[in-house]
């Protein structure tokens, strides 16, 4: 039996703003599931004296001096910006912020 | 508009509930620099001149984290009695909303960088509460949205959004409480004290300017009730947008009031985010909270791990400055003041101001009498808070020195406050320019003296004869002929001298 659900995947699609059809739900529930039980062993050989790992380079505290470096200039960082007013980036109407 | 909200008397509150607080500020860090690029971070720039491919999101961009951000985070962490995480990263936290471009905000998740902490808070009448910090976590700001369209710049109605990134990215220090309990009526003030003291203390070690109207600091309000018979917590509001002290303290009272009339009603509360409205002081539905599942938080894999050595946090903790708390102990016994003239000081936002003069070699009772009286009335009079009228201590203290040494009567030295206020420079410019030194010229005096004793040969007369009281009309000629610009108890010398009183 999948341990992810048709409703999870529709969820999960729609936190990620994916427009996913009823036939890619069944679809995505199979594979997903599939991964997840992949990746699920890593659990039998980790135990807990292995630290989790997320980074593949051996390497800690890289930091930068807090110098003022040139950014963009607001031409520039809006060249790309599909709407724009005001030196803003113009979006749509916010919804669902408030009831 | 909102229909009209019940709310349950306060003290009807506290006979069935006991109030429940969660606190988290946000302090934005006074680097120069952002969170994990180089753009500047000054406040009031012209919209999206601040910004780089890093604070924009723009694809194959990758963030390098500041030290100094880090560093201020740490002394934040130790200056509130916290652990300090020997290893721990960075995670996204991922959600769609425009003032996030990159889709994603650069947080931490359960690696926080200090932990189990802290903070005493004096009450004003002294009592002392132990507020539990949970956590104080590295983020970064959002970008700032103005809404277009309807009522007054608000979400609601509005057509479109503008969005200005300057702020997105500036490093965040996030400040969360473990829950308050036990403090009953006194919730809404143990808030508002326990933010008070938070600031004084972020302002004390120099990582922040602190300003809630400017946004650089921020509190969100976790308010839930309990029934008195009850053995669980209830479920919380957290009220978002209180901008001042004195909307933290309004913002928990209305909730709690809120609250109770919807429980005793049968009703249930929602896990929501509301909006503080200043206006009325009270609070407005906002979006039902993510759970934090929905956040999908992971590793942020483009910043590696953050250590922090031994070594480093305390040399760090080398670096924490007087604490606040001990700091006013010993300005109150160095100034002699009573518990009542401490408080005022401090409500009047003088204690610093008053101290930095005094370091620059004002005496305490000088330096508070200029800044209680004629600077707080020039500050009211302009309408701008103490510490950001046009003068500094040092020039304060300059003033007072030259009280001392007989070059300004205390009414000269007001106009040349005036002067520094209006921007004429420091204050021996001021005197210079305006030609207020005190007439200690014994020769013009004298002049000045025979001069206001010949147009008045009746009032001599009587000096002559003896009626030394009467000199104080010569006096008055002589203050004016100098336009104040004299030592009346010299002048006054003088005429007794000339008349051979």
């Amino acid at each position: 039996m999948p341990s992810i659900s048709r409703d999870e995947v529709a969820h999960l699609a729609r936190l990620a703003r994916l427009a996913v059809t009823e036939a890619e739900l069944d679809l995505f529930a199979g594979q997903l599931d599939q991964i997840v039980q992949a990746v699920a062993q890593v659990g039998q050989v980790a135990d807990q004296d292995i630290p989790p790992t997320s980074h593949a380079v051996p390497l800690t505290n890289v930091f930068r001096r807090d110098l003022v470096r040139p950014g963009l200039t607001q031409q520039q960082a809006l060249a790309a910006a599909p709407a724009a007013e005001d030196g803003r980036f113009r979006v749509p109407r916010i919804l669902g912020e408030e009831a | 508009m909102s229909a009209t909200v019940e709310l349950m008397d306060y003290d009807e509150v506290l006979e069935r509930f006991d109030p429940v607080l969660g606190l988290e500020v946000h302090v934005e860090l006074n680097t120069h620099t952002k969170m994990f690029c180089g753009c500047p971070t000054g406040f009031g720039a012209e919209p999206n001149t601040q910004v780089c491919p890093v604070c924009l999101g723009l694809p194959g961009a990758l963030p390098v984290v500041n030290e100094i951000a880090v560093a201020s985070a740490i002394r934040i962490g130790l200056a509130l009695n916290c652990e300090i995480a020997t290893w721990c990263r960075f995670a996204r936290k991922n959600y769609f909303y425009p003032d996030m471009p990159k889709n994603f905000q650069t947080s931490q998740y359960d690696e926080p960088i200090a932990f189990n902490g802290w903070l005493d808070v004096t009450l004003d009448d002294g009592e002392v509460v132990r507020v539990q910090i949970e956590r104080a976590h590295m983020e970064e700001d959002t970008g700032k949205s103005l809404h277009v369209g309807g009522a007054t710049g608000r979400i609601h109605g509005a057509e479109h959004s503008l969005l200005d990134y300057n702020r997105a990215g500036v490093p965040l220090i996030e400040i969360v409480t473990k829950t308050i309990e036990g403090t009953g009526a006194r919730a809404p003030e143990v808030a508002r004290a326990y933010v008070a003291t938070l600031r004084d203390l972020l302002k004390a070690l120099d990582v922040s300017d602190v300003r809630m109207d400017q946004g650089s600091l921020r509190c969100d309000a976790n308010v839930s009730l309990m029934a008195k018979d009850a053995t669980e917590f209830g479920t919380r509001t957290e009220t978002k947008n209180v901008n001042s002290l004195r909307s933290v303290e309004r913002a928990v009272r209305h909730e709690m009031t809120r609250q109770a009339a919807i429980l005793v009603d049968g009703g249930s509360i929602l896990q929501e985010t509301r909006h503080f409205e200043e206006a009325g002081g009270t609070t407005r539905a906002g979006r039902r909270k993510e759970t934090s599942e929905d956040y999908r938080y992971f590793p942020e894999p483009d910043l590696v791990p953050i250590a922090p050595t031994r070594e480093w946090v305390e040399e760090l903790r080398a670096t924490l400055p007087e604490m606040p708390e001990q700091r006013r102990k010993r300005i109150q016994a160095e100034w002699s003041l009573t518990d009542l003239e401490l408080r005022d000081l401090i409500n009047a936002g003088a204690v610093d101001l008053i101290a930095a003069t005094v370091d620059a070699g004002a005496t305490p009772a000088e330096a508070r009498s200029w800044w209680v009286s004629y600077l707080s009335q020039s500050a009211n009079s302009r309408g701008v808070e103490l510490a950001d009228l046009p003068i500094t201590p040092a020039q304060v203290a300059a003033v007072i020195s030259l009280i001392a040494d007989g070059s300004l009567t205390n009414k000269l030295a007001r106009e040349v406050v005036d002067g520094v206020l209006a921007g004429e420079g420091e204050p021996d410019e001021v005197v210079e320019k305006r030609g207020l030194k005190v007439v200690s010229d014994d020769s013009a005096l004298y002049a000045a003296v025979d001069e206001a004793l010949a147009s008045q040969p009746d009032v001599a007369e009587k000096i002559r004869e003896g009626k030394v009281a009467a000199a104080g009309a010569i006096v008055g000629a002589v203050m004016k002929a100098t336009k104040g610009q004299a030592d009346a108890k010299r002048v006054r010398e003088l005429i007794l001298e000339r008349c051979g009183a």
